[in-house]
């Protein structure tokens, strides 16, 4: 389960951000009628081909998967659940048919109106990542029902999809997914733009990419930052085991990278900065942080793994924002062409990116453990008791490395000049 | 509305979209049989036609399936839960289906740049069609024999019957999709022998089932289960009947309805239970306060569907539909 969401995760991420940027270069075609535009957007709708059609039978496999692996955690939680997954249902209903419209519709519409066919593209894309985190987010903080004897009675589907985490949860996520597209498809053009530097296409791609990604990296910031004070509050063992704190301490130091001893209930070799803590979590230099001592010790996460990850995410979010800053400045937003060591920075940035959604995956994951429903299911009860699972988690987890280096190799060989040529009585200068 | 009236109908939009799923998607992995077994002078025209039938609403005619999975777990949880277990293995195998039929499909077009590759793909695609349906079928074979028992003789006829149904249901389609005369031919011609290759299955299918699982034979010969094959095989003839007239358009939609009675007839077999023998759709049931919401949000959902469908529809459907 874990491989296909971490596998689903980037597929699905593209497949909620690509659209945006697509509807970004096919209206600027529109507007400008610069033919690069064009062949962009033919490019990049070729790609979305492949990436919609991964995203599409990875979700289905995940939704199977639900059954096939945590059948017990459905047999109790679907009544609450199912409903923010049906929404998604709905929701990715509509993008494929509007996909379907829009990757093959091109000779088939006029050119406003399969620009237009973009935008549901774009909300329905939007919407599914929220849904589908409003579930995980009840998982963190379940609600909308009363336990009578270790089952879920007094159901109220609606208050479980508006869980405490979910708000938070559901804007990191989904920036998350435009955060990781836009660096990913800049970085792909950066390297473009080294290996030939003169390609005013590939400028103009880095161009599109980068303002998106300088603008989504500081909103998901505050957005982190925000989610990280939500945990210091409503759910203080995940925080704590986010910040490796094993005792509860007032004017607590925030410790950056070290190894947690799970064991010793002590972190060693991080480095420290005094009250940093406090104040980021309580806006007051000698609030007391509970530590994980506060709590009991039978259901605590894996506490290095939650914050080495934790600092993975953060590390390399700021990193982005120092890239994104960077090329704003150094660009005057777009309109210079980077040098050559801001566009290696740039390069980079596309892993980064990556390494910063999946530790926030970890993070999630992992920090809620032991539970797959914080306080009332454990994951260990949820898991499917039919044979051989482990054989089909196997085999599952080596079709999926074989398609991920498969649509990598494609992906990276889709050529703009392999694209139509855009209509010819669309080219000439607009008016005005 | 009662908490009774509330399962049937949830419980109805669920059968609804499994008989939609049965013939688009159906529609689909028979267009990749097709595809594999592409023959005679126009092969490669049949394949062009086939990408180009299938390409814009192969994800959508997915999409059915998804809804019909959150359906059931989210209106009948403890059924899902069963189903998920009992059928593990065949379920597995469907998926792994789906993931490469998905995957071949998007990688064949995109590998256009080597052509020994995209051969490779295409070959994936073919045996991809055929597996998926195949252990759907075996998994609705077992459910229905009793135990999961989806290995047993009678499931893995069920399964047989499934790729039969899809290969028909696809070269009906298939004939509507084409101006050009031969190639429409070309499908009329697999579609009257899928027709009656689907016939001989099913009598071989009555056969294993009363050899085989005689409780299984006492249900499916019950007057509702009966009336359902009945007329599912009424429809059947009529198809052929249609097809040698060359009344294509009526003969897609008697297919579709010869696919809705099969459907019918399974569910009035097992009927009023979602799993045989153990569990019923009233037991079964989420919350009333659930099954409301859920069906608000299919109002709400549908609503913007509907059209949606019918732009879909319209934009890719509406030229190549001269007979």
């Amino acid at each position: 389960m874990g491989t296909s969401l971490a596998f689903h995760y980037v597929f699905a991420a593209l497949g909620v951000g690509l659209p945006l940027l697509l509807a970004v270069v096919e209206g600027l075609w529109l507007r400008t009628r610069n033919p690069d535009y064009y062949r962009l957007a033919r490019t990049w709708s070729r790609a979305m081909l492949l990436l919609f059609a991964i995203g599409a039978v990875s979700g289905t496999t995940l939704s199977f998967e639900l059954g096939l692996l945590w059948p017990a955690f459905m047999a109790a939680a679907g009544a609450i659940v199912g409903i923010p997954f049906s929404a998604e249902g709905f929701a990715f209903f509509i993008e494929a048919i509007f996909v379907g419209i829009y990757l093959y519709g091109w000779d088939r519409l006029s050119p406003r109106a399969h620009w237009l066919c973009s935008f549901p593209i774009v909300i329905s894309g939007a919407l599914s990542a929220a849904f589908v985190t409003a579930v995980n987010a009840w998982m963190n903080t379940p609600v909308g029902f009363t336990l009578v004897n270790g089952k879920m009675t007094n159901i109220d589907p609606i208050a479980g999809m508006f869980s405490p985490a979910m708000p938070t949860e559901v804007l990191h996520t989904t920036l998350s997914a435009y955060v990781f597209t836009a660096f990913a498809v800049a970085s792909i053009y950066a390297a473009a733009l080294i290996r030939s530097p003169g390609d005013r296409m590939v400028a103009a791609a880095l161009r599109v990419a980068m303002l998106a990604g300088a603008v989504a990296i500081p909103l998901q910031i505050f957005v982190g930052d925000v989610s990280a004070r939500f945990d210091a509050n409503v759910e203080p063992v995940k925080f704590a085991s986010e910040e490796a704190l094993f005792a509860t301490e007032r004017g607590a130091a925030i410790q950056v990278g070290g190894i947690p001893d799970q064991q010793a209930r002590v972190t060693r070799y991080a480095i420290r900065i005094p009250y940093l803590l406090s104040i980021l979590a309580f806006e007051n230099p000698q609030a007391e942080v509970r530590g994980l001592d506060a709590f009991d010790r039978t259901v605590e996460p894996p506490v290095a793994a939650v914050h080495l990850c934790f600092d993975l995410m953060v590390g390399s979010g700021t990193t982005l924002l120092l890239v994104a800053g960077w090329w704003a400045l150094a660009t005057r937003l777009g309109r210079r062409t980077p040098h050559a060591w801001l566009a290696r920075a740039i390069v980079t940035s596309g892993f980064l990116a990556f390494v910063a959604m999946e530790a926030g995956w970890m993070v999630t994951e992992e920090g809620r453990q032991p539970w797959i429903a914080v306080g009332f299911l454990r994951t260990a009860q949820g898991v499917t008791t039919a044979p051989a699972v482990d054989l089909a988690f196997y085999g599952f987890t080596l079709l999926y490395f074989f398609l991920a280096i498969t649509l990598a190799v494609l992906l990276l060989r889709l050529h703009a000049k392999d694209t139509p040529e855009p209509p010819a009585a669309m080219l000439r200068p607009a008016a005005g | 509305m009662s908490p009774q009236t509330l399962v049937a109908f949830v419980a109805f939009v669920g059968l609804g979209s499994v008989a939609l799923y049965a013939v688009f998607g159906g529609a689909d992995f028979g267009g990749g049989v097709w595809d594999m077994i592409a023959s005679g002078p126009r092969r490669d025209q049949q394949r062009e036609l086939i990408e180009h039938a299938v390409g814009p609403v192969w994800e959508t005619n997915h999409v059915w399936l998804i809804f019909l999975v959150v359906l059931l777990f989210t209106c009948f949880p403890p059924a899902f839960a069963a189903l998920a277990t009992g059928l593990f293995a065949p379920l597995s195998f469907a998926l792994v289906g789906i993931i490469l039929r998905g995957a071949a499909y998007a990688f064949r077009a995109s590998a256009s740049f080597d052509a020994g590759l995209s051969d490779f793909w295409g070959h994936v695609f073919g045996i991809a069609s055929i597996i998926t349906p195949f252990f759907f079928g075996t998994a609705v074979g077992g459910l229905t024999v009793g135990n999961y028992a989806w290995n047993s003789p009678f499931a893995l006829g069920t399964g047989v019957l499934a790729v039969l149904l899809c290969a028909q249901i696809a070269a009906i389609f298939l004939t509507l999709e084409t101006a050009e005369r031969a190639l429409r031919e070309d499908f009329r011609r697999r579609a009257i022998g899928s027709t009656v290759a689907l016939a001989v299955m099913g009598a071989i299918l009555l056969t294993l089932a009363r050899v085989t699982s005689p409780e299984t034979f006492a249900a499916l010969t019950r007057p509702e289960a009966r009336a359902g094959i009945a007329i599912a095989m009424l429809l059947g003839l009529l198809v052929l009947a249609l097809l040698f007239a060359r009344r294509l358009l009526a003969a897609r939609l008697v297919v579709m309805l010869e696919a809705f009675a099969v459907l019918a007839g399974w569910y009035a077999e097992q009927a009023p239970y979602i799993i045989p023998g153990t569990l019923t759709y009233q037991a079964a049931a989420a919350p009333p306060v659930t099954l409301e919401a859920f069906l608000w949000l299919t109002a709400a959902g549908g609503a913007l569907l509907v059209p949606s469908l019918l732009l879909l529809f319209r934009v890719f459907k509406s030229e190549s539909q001269a007979p």
